[in-house]
């Protein structure tokens, strides 16, 4: 990478329906993180206190696939924003684990959840307005929006995505290569 | 114990500000407040916005895969998953006691994630409401904010983490969702090169954890006002405790204490947890909400995590930690502390006692042997229980003659904290909101309160599927008759 420039790129990142793992992996870059913040500001995320995506974000990272309607509005509103959009692990790849409820009907799940397991000591399914409804199936997000990058594993290691970053920010395709690109 | 502010009379006539998402915690989650033409607070609300399904599509899947998918609720404790269903599995194999080896392989293995998970939450997640105030800057108060105005307190709170990481790839093969449990024991034990690249580091990551706890132990005494009352209220806590009611993160037993310290139960084999613990469900969120039995659900909910387990174990073993605990209960007076914000301190001495005990199971030769799996006579339901960076955490379990299972029942730690951390918020709400113009500071009075327990939303959204409970009549030819479900 050059020297840092004066502009930093502005990052934005989310986790949908997914289990926060892809983020602690960015994390694993450990101390790597200092250099980063030389190249890169953070917008939303859940590391920060910025609840809505800025306008002019260069890069949007997705962790996690679609389970209810609010995921894909969180989505949308990150396209629209991001220059460069990617799909990090299993679960914004192709749904991962939350899509194996998907040969189950929600109706049932629910029903057998809040009305008939045991130790309830009442039968009730959550149908506040606050909650965001529930899609009938778990979708990977490049059937909602335009993906550019794929990052794939469960999840991918903090070298994969160190690798991926440093590539995209000295202006390089980025390419994982042997070792770092991984599926599980 | 509570206060009323959870459902309001006439929401249609008052106005909802949201703070969604709730930020610098795991996962998804939103508080609503409805006001009225006063900035009256009516009604606060913790939703879990959520849900996955785990429980019940791991029905059908043989009990050898679960430890594997199971961990995959939760990004930020993964091993907590791992160990709690290895734990469930070893009674399903019949692994009445593991070899010394397997149960110091995962006690390494838990105890990393434990110094992991708490670092993560103080330094990279909370230090910044603690070190810059609650209604700071919103642009400085985060991780990359700590990093330029107190360097090494960041600098130290990633190692730390990194720490732990290493403490997990070297016994579950990978970072996040490694591999290393199974039931009835691990899969691998500790080479000498790993164990000697994890102790050439252990005596300055003690020292850390020493220093943590002074940091959050000063911020927490110069300013008793905030600390001590701060989304106070007063419950029932409950953990396991170890032998001789030591703290103990991976094995005991379940006590439980009244908000006055007066056992309410002690020595529980956690197999029956469920004659002890019942959940009520509420329509506004996908979280359930447990409680005690024997006490009943207007008071019969509790606390779980740090501040529990610290003031719930009689003693903790190793000695830089059992010291912090002694200067924690004598601060506290000789009853038990209910301030949120006492989260912080206990959760810096537990780091401290995993980062001890790292180092004394690292001194122990076990770690190295070669007899790594047993199993004995099968049975088909198990429990597991474990204290997660976040709590009590319950996995159960029935496999049929077939090894697949068929019902799986979770209660994860957040989940134990559902109704403490609505309190929190509400009774924030009633001190820092009522009848003030709301602002982004205030508000983040409120997820300060909830950060206080790091809650971890993804594990709570598991909540999904499990064995419903079902009575069916078949004839002598195996047909179904009649079937009846409790709905």
């Amino acid at each position: 990478m050059d020297a840092p420039g004066k502009k930093k790129l502005k990052v934005a990142t989310t986790s949908l329906a997914g289990c926060f793992g892809c983020h602690m992996s960015f994390l694993d870059i450990d101390e790597r993180l200092f250099t980063l913040l030389d190249y890169i500001e953070f917008d939303r995320s859940p590391l920060t206190d910025i609840k809505e995506v800025s306008p002019d974000c260069d890069l949007g990272i997705i962790e996690g696939g679609l389970c209810n309607a609010e995921n894909v509005h969180v989505l949308r509103e990150f396209r629209k924003n991001c220059k460069v959009l990617v799909a990090i692990g299993a679960c914004a790849v192709n749904g991962g684990l939350p899509a194996q409820r998907n040969h189950l009907p929600l109706s049932t799940i629910l029903e057998e959840v809040y009305h008939t397991s045991p130790g309830l000591a009442n039968g009730l399914i959550p149908n506040d307005p606050e909650l965001p409804l529930p899609l009938n199936k778990v979708h990977p997000i490049h059937e909602v929006v335009k993906i550019d990058y794929f990052l794939p594993g469960c999840p991918p290691s903090g070298d994969a995505i160190w690798k991926f970053l440093t590539d995209l920010l000295a202006g390089r395709e980025p390419e994982l290569g042997h070792g770092l690109m991984h599926y599980d | 114990m509570t206060y009323n502010l959870e459902t309001a009379a006439h929401p249609e006539k008052l106005r909802r500000v949201a703070i969604d998402p709730v930020s610098r915690v795991e996962g998804h989650g939103k508080v609503t407040i409805l006001l009225d033409d006063q900035n009256k607070v009516h009604q606060v609300r913790l939703h879990i916005v959520e849900f996955r399904g785990f429980e019940k599509f791991i029905q059908g899947r043989p009990y050898w895969e679960v430890p594997v998918m199971v961990q995959r609720l939760c990004g930020i404790c993964p091993v907590s998953h791992h160990l709690a269903a290895s734990k469930a599995m070893d009674v399903i194999v019949g692994a009445r006691k593991l070899t010394p080896t397997a149960e110091k392989l995962r006690r390494l293995m838990h105890y990393g994630q434990m110094l992991q998970s708490h670092a993560l939450h103080f330094f990279h997640l909370c230090s910044p409401d603690l070190l810059f105030g609650f209604d700071s800057d919103v642009t400085k108060r985060n991780i990359v904010g700590v990093a330029a105005a107190h360097p090494e307190t960041a600098k130290r709170g990633v190692l730390l983490r990194k720490f732990g990481q290493e403490v997990i790839r070297h016994t579950a093969g990978k970072r996040v969702h490694g591999t290393g449990s199974v039931p009835g024991g691990v899969n691998k034990a500790l080479t000498v090169a790993e164990r000697d690249e994890l102790l050439k580091d252990i005596y300055p990551i003690i020292a850390w954890s020493r220093d943590a706890v002074h940091l959050i132990q000063k911020v927490h005494i110069q300013d008793p006002g905030l600390y001590n009352s701060f989304g106070i209220f007063r419950s029932n806590f409950m953990s396991i405790v170890g032998h001789n009611g030591d703290l103990d993160f991976y094995h005991g037993s379940l006590r439980a204490r009244d908000d006055n310290g007066k056992l309410i139960f002690d020595g529980v084999d956690y197999q029956d947890y469920d004659r002890y613990i019942e959940e009520e469900v509420k329509p506004w969120s996908y979280m359930k909400f447990p409680f005690l039995r024997s006490i009943g659900k207007e008071n019969g909910w509790y606390k779980v995590g740090p501040l529990a387990r610290v003031q719930n174990c009689d003693q903790i073993p190793t000695p830089f930690a059992e010291h912090e605990r002694k200067e924690f209960v004598d601060y506290a007076g000789g009853t038990p502390m209910h301030a949120p914000l006492a989260y912080h301190w206990t959760r810096m001495i537990e780091m401290l006692h995993a980062a001890e005990a790292i180092k004394e199971l690292l001194h122990d030769d076990d770690l190295l042997g070669a007899d790594l799996v047993v199993q004995g006579e099968r049975r088909t339901d198990g429990v597991g229980v474990i204290e997660a960076p976040r709590g009590t955490l319950f996995h159960h379990y029935r496999v049929d003659e077939n090894d697949v299972v068929t019902m799986a029942n979770l209660i994860v730690s957040t989940t134990n904290n559902n109704q403490a951390m609505n309190e929190a918020v509400r009774h924030v709400a009633r001190r820092y909101l009522h009848g003030r113009e709301v602002t982004e500071g205030l508000l983040n009075h409120i997820e300060v309160a909830i950060r206080a327990f790091d809650p971890c939303l993804s594990c709570a959204t598991h909540a999904l599927g499990k064995m419903p409970l079902e009575v069916e009549l078949v004839d002598a030819e195996g047909a179904l008759v009649h079937r009846l479900s409790r709905s």
